[in-house]
């Protein structure tokens, strides 16, 4: 035996497992560690607690799951095979309490007739009551591993790659393929799962040895070939885009660069899949108790790891590869009792056994295993219909082998059945991609009907899917493959059914009396193995995963310690306390300030666009629903957009500049929506108009002054006349030119200045100089809320929710009578106008303060016929004043209603009222 | 992941677009009520080739027209429109 194998001499590594010390052999799996420590029993299952070993030596392990590693490095449910020892290794078992050997929860072993497929789903009937009693101890019983609860120390990062070939897995058929890609001068990625090269050559060297892996290696590498191992082609997507998964470390160990987990998007030109396949179990009954294992991963763990994982062996086969494993067993000091060949007649490999004095059984199938202290003590077969049982602690099992066609499928691709085989292999592909090597051409193998105990049965060992919960669910009605696997939940969790499906398939095919490809196929959807959440976050994990916007005078609010708030992508300052003021006093303050004298704040973050050519006035009458043409130079005027379907998704200010440029403004949270809009009227709704749209949103810095002494600030600042309501001219401030906009959010005289971002701040400092002359403070964004309410102006979000029209806000007197505008055809749909939708109305509170988000009912237990919108408190008079929807409201002027909010606890009984609170007639913002 | 071939720039990650809405689902700014109702609220769904409107946001900006086939991704055309592209 030659290959790269155990080193028995290595060095030896320790780790626990339950708390107790092992030793290891660097280059062990965990699974391979745990049987050169004598240990069967590595986990409890998922439903009935039943004792686990290890089975497989793949990715495909059912049963070892275990959680490996500690605190925010934990990473439960890892397959015990897909695991490499490092020194200092922790793993513990899952699902048992208070320990393995004595769980529990085996009761619900006892309990099994009760827990058959579906059983989950008929808790669901009958009273809620018994439902949620059972729901409790199913959450605590049934379950594989915790998810950590620290945040995971390490990082994750990710890679985009190009190539002309990506080859996935490196057995023999992969390395020959990418060496002969490669060396034709293509850029070849080959990837492989496990750590070593080699694949199915590791455990059958005479094949091709270790020195043709590392010299065929050699080769692809000098060829500019990338070998990439422990990573795993998880996904493969549109247009050849495959993903890798790569661990730099393994789990629970501390990466030595810091980072975990890599996830690859390779766009490739071409894909090679040589995955090989995966050998199936048999169905007998107890065929899930420690000791049974699959004959190739017996002999991995002979030739591969120098572990014996028994020393009475049975093996039970349908085919010819197994007789290799008895070889390995025998040559490893193993005494094969017997040999069970479901096959009528000899081959020529179970000849060659006989000849070699091993007692080999044609038409002999398991029927049954039994087991002492969680391991196995003997097997009872059926030969010729006659039974014999034989003492042995292992059977080494080989039902024949499914193709990996699973990056095939995800590709879209089609499948054949191979009679031959039993399995399906890969057709027809609508990517650029093929199969290669065993996955493609699999073994032959007799096929086998199972003849045990179905109820002991097992052929999904992860979710204890037994032959008798699949003929339950054909009983019950479920006759689709799809839906066999929702009620039986036959092929979830971490194996996806890699073990289970065929053995599933095959017995609804005996049930339905057809073939088995006439069954159908369940749907194989990314990730072939499990991928960590956080490898798919990468770099976006933590608090990355938005980017964070400061405003262009952040450092001047900054250094005033506001209290701040998110608004869209901004952090804006919603009230400046002074002294231990709290939030809703300093807001207060501060709106009392512009109501009595003058009070300056930072807007620069609404949305801005400079709209300028020939056709400018034609262009903002199609994405303004008001008139915007007839306005003259130095005008401006409030402005609202709506959707195709006529509903108000926006509203701000529209500004002629100059003869052919204006300005637009709307809100700070719609500003993306509004780019997007103005871009595809301006690309594709309108390319003949000839007009440009620059979104000048963060171009400037934007300062509001308002106040009944915000005119003498601003004379003083622009050292001339500033202008009147709802106009604007270009001016200069501390020496550096601005825009000067006469408008009013807050319902007093008030301006906006607008100024290039990056000179904004001597500007701010001129503007905060002269407001503090005048008497008048900063106010936030709590203010504005305060000051806007009162006076009945709309904010996007929140009165404009996506559902109101401009009748419904009471807008419609100024839509552009001339229609053309975008939405203006939405507008005369009939519903739009029909009685009992909701419209704008104000509350003001005639007990209690009017909690935000009430529903509007006209008494306890009555339908809402609408809802709050926005509360505040009157700023100068005291008492709590919102706006809300009201179905119907304009008619219901006076009406005496409850806002009601029972999330929160409150309630106010309201009055009906027309949502300007302040200064109705508009005189204040005049001179 | 889709590859787009942009007509500006070339072969690109679909992570570099925004999907924006079916050609079909545009009602014109001259459309008759009933035909905007009947694009608003009764657009095809097809199980094969359709028209979308994409952007190439996150590189020359560009609005597209693409043809592709909703079941298996195929792109058989990708074109610009706007204001360059007209005749």
């Amino acid at each position: 035996m030659s290959g790269p194998m155990r080193d028995p001499k290595g060095a030896t590594i320790s780790f626990t497992f339950d708390g107790k010390t092992y030793q290891a052999r660097a280059g062990d799996t965990l699974a391979a560690a745990l049987l050169a420590n004598g240990i069967g029993l590595v986990g409890r299952s998922f439903k009935y607690h039943r004792p686990r070993g290890i089975m497989t030596a793949g990715i495909e392990e059912p049963n070892a799951l275990v959680t490996v590693g500690d605190g925010g490095r934990a990473e439960p449910n890892t397959r015990a095979t897909d695991v490499f020892v490092y020194d200092g290794l922790i793993a513990r078992s899952q699902n048992r309490w208070p320990n393995l050997s004595f769980d529990v929860g085996a009761v619900f072993s006892l309990a099994a007739p009760m827990l058959g497929a579906g059983f989950y789903y008929k808790t669901f009937f009958g009273s809620a009551k018994r439902w949620m009693f059972y729901e409790y101890f199913i959450r605590k019983a049934a379950g594989l591993g915790n998810a950590p609860t620290k945040a995971d120390p390490d990082k994750f990062s990710q890679r985009a790659a190009f190539c002309d070939v990506l080859v996935v897995g490196a057995g023999p058929a992969g390395l020959q393929a990418a060496l002969e890609q490669a060396e034709a001068g293509k850029r070849v990625i080959l990837v492989e799962q496990d750590a070593i090269l080699g694949a199915s050559l590791i455990r059958d060297p005479q094949k091709l040895d270790a020195a043709w892996v590392a010299a065929t290696a050699t080769r692809i590498r000098a060829a500019g070939g990338r070998i990439l191992t422990r990573t795993t082609a998880s996904g493969y997507w549109e247009h050849d885009l495959v993903t890798l998964t790569q661990r730099l470390a393994e789990p629970g160990e501390a990466p030595s660069s810091g980072v975990t987990q890599r996830l690859w998007h390779v766009r490739a030109g071409q894909v090679i899949l040589a995955t090989g396949s995966i050998e199936r179990p048999m169905a007998f009954a107890h065929n899930d108790r420690p000791g049974v294992m699959l004959s190739q991963a017996a002999r991995t763990y002979v030739r591969r790891f120098g572990v014996l994982p028994g020393k009475r062996v049975v093996i039970a086969t349908n085919n010819d590869d197994a007789y290799m494993t008895a070889q390995a067993l025998k040559e490893a000091g193993a005494e094969i009792v017997a040999i069970l060949d479901a096959r009528p007649e000899f081959s020529d490999a179970a000849s060659g056994a006989v000849s070699a004095g091993l007692p080999v059984w044609a038409n002999a199938v398991p029927s049954s295993v039994t087991g002492a202290r969680h391991c196995l003590s003997g097997v009872t077969a059926l030969i010729d219909g006659q039974s014999k049982s034989w003492k042995a602690d292992l059977i080494a099992v080989s039902g024949g082998f499914t193709p990996v066609v699973h990056l095939h499928m995800q590709a879209g691709g089609t499948l054949d059945w191979n009679e031959a085989a039993q399995a399906f292999v890969p057709a027809a592909s609508r990517q650029n991609v093929s199969t290669i090597g065993g996955a493609a051409n699999p073994d032959p193998v007799f096929p086998v009907t199972p003849v045990s105990n179905p109820k002991k049965s097992f052929i999904d060992f992860q979710n204890d899917v037994s032959l008798a919960d699949v003929d339950l669910a054909w009983a019950e009605g479920y006759r689709s493959v799809e839906h066999l696997k929702r009620y039986t939940t036959l092929g979830m969790a971490t194996d996806q059914g890699k073990l289970s499906n065929m053995a599933a398939l095959g017995r609804l095919a005996e049930k339905q009396g057809v073939s088995i490809p006439e069954a159908g196929l369940t749907t194989f959807r990314p990730p072939y193995t499990p991928v960590s959440m956080g490898a798919i976050a990468g770099a976006g994990a933590k608090n990355a995963g938005a980017h964070v916007r400061r405003l262009a005078l952040y450092d001047v609010h900054a250094a005033k310690n506001p209290i701040g708030q998110p608004l869209g992508y901004w952090f804006r300052p919603r009230a400046y306390p002074q002294g231990q003021e709290t939030l809703a006093q300093a807001a207060l303050r501060e709106a009392k300030a512009v109501r009595t004298g003058v009070g300056m704040t930072d807007v620069s973050t609404l949305a801005k666009f400079e709209v300028s050519g020939p056709d400018a006035a034609a262009f903002l009458d199609i994405i303004c629903a008001t008139t915007v043409s007839k306005l003259a130079v130095g005008r401006g005027r409030y402005t609202f957009m709506l959707r195709e379907d006529g509903i108000v998704f926006d509203d701000g200010t529209v500004w002629r500049l100059d003869e052919n440029r204006y300005l637009l403004t709307s809100s700070t949270g719609g500003a993306d929506r509004m780019a997007t809009h103005i871009s595809y009227v301006r690309q594709y709704l309108c390319p003949q108009l000839k007009v440009s749209a620059v979104n000048v949103q963060e171009h400037y810095a934007g300062i509001a002054i308002a106040g009944p002494k915000a005119k003498p600030v601003m004379d003083a600042l622009m050292k001339a006349d500033a202008p009147r309501h709802m106009s604007t001219v270009p001016s200069d401030i501390a020496g550096v030119p601005v825009i000067v906009l006469a408008a009013s959010y807050s319902g007093e005289r008030a301006f906006e200045v607008y100024v290039e971002a990056s000179k904004a701040a001597s500007v701010w400092a001129a503007c905060e100089a002269e407001v503090t002359a005048q008497g008048g403070c900063l106010y936030g964004l709590e203010a504005m809320e305060f000051l806007r309410i009162e006076k009945g102006h709309l904010v996007v979000g929140g009165e404009v929710d996506g559902r109101m029209t401009p009748m419904d806000l009471a807008l419609d007197k100024m839509l552009n009578k001339a229609g053309g505008y975008v939405g203006a055809t939405g507008l005369s749909r009939p519903a739009l106008s029909e009685p009992g939708r909701r419209q704008l109305v104000g509350l003001e509170a005639i007990s209690g303060d009017i909690p935000e988000g009430a529903m509007l009912i006209t008494q306890k237990g009555a339908s809402p016929e609408g809802h709050v919108s926005a509360a505040a408190f009157r700023i100068l008079e005291g008492g709590s004043v919102a706006l809300g929807q009201l179905k119907d409201g304009f008619s219901r002027h006076g009406e005496e209603l409850i806002a009601s909010s029972p999330t929160r606890g409150q309630e106010a009984r309201v009055r009906v009222v027309h949502p300007h609170f302040y200064d109705t007639a508009g005189e204040r913002y005049r001179d | 992941m889709m590859q787009i071939t942009c007509p500006h720039c070339g072969p690109r990650a679909q992570s570099e677009f925004i999907y924006e809405r079916t050609v079909d689902s545009v009602v014109p700014l001259d459309a008759a009520p009933e035909q905007a109702m009947a694009t608003l609220f009764a657009r095809t769904n097809p199980r094969g080739v359709d028209e979308e409107i994409w952007r190439h946001t996150y590189g020359c900006r560009a609005w597209l027209i693409m043809t592709r086939h909703r079941v298996t991704n195929e792109i058989s055309a990708a074109r610009a429109v706007g204001p360059e592209a007209l005749p």
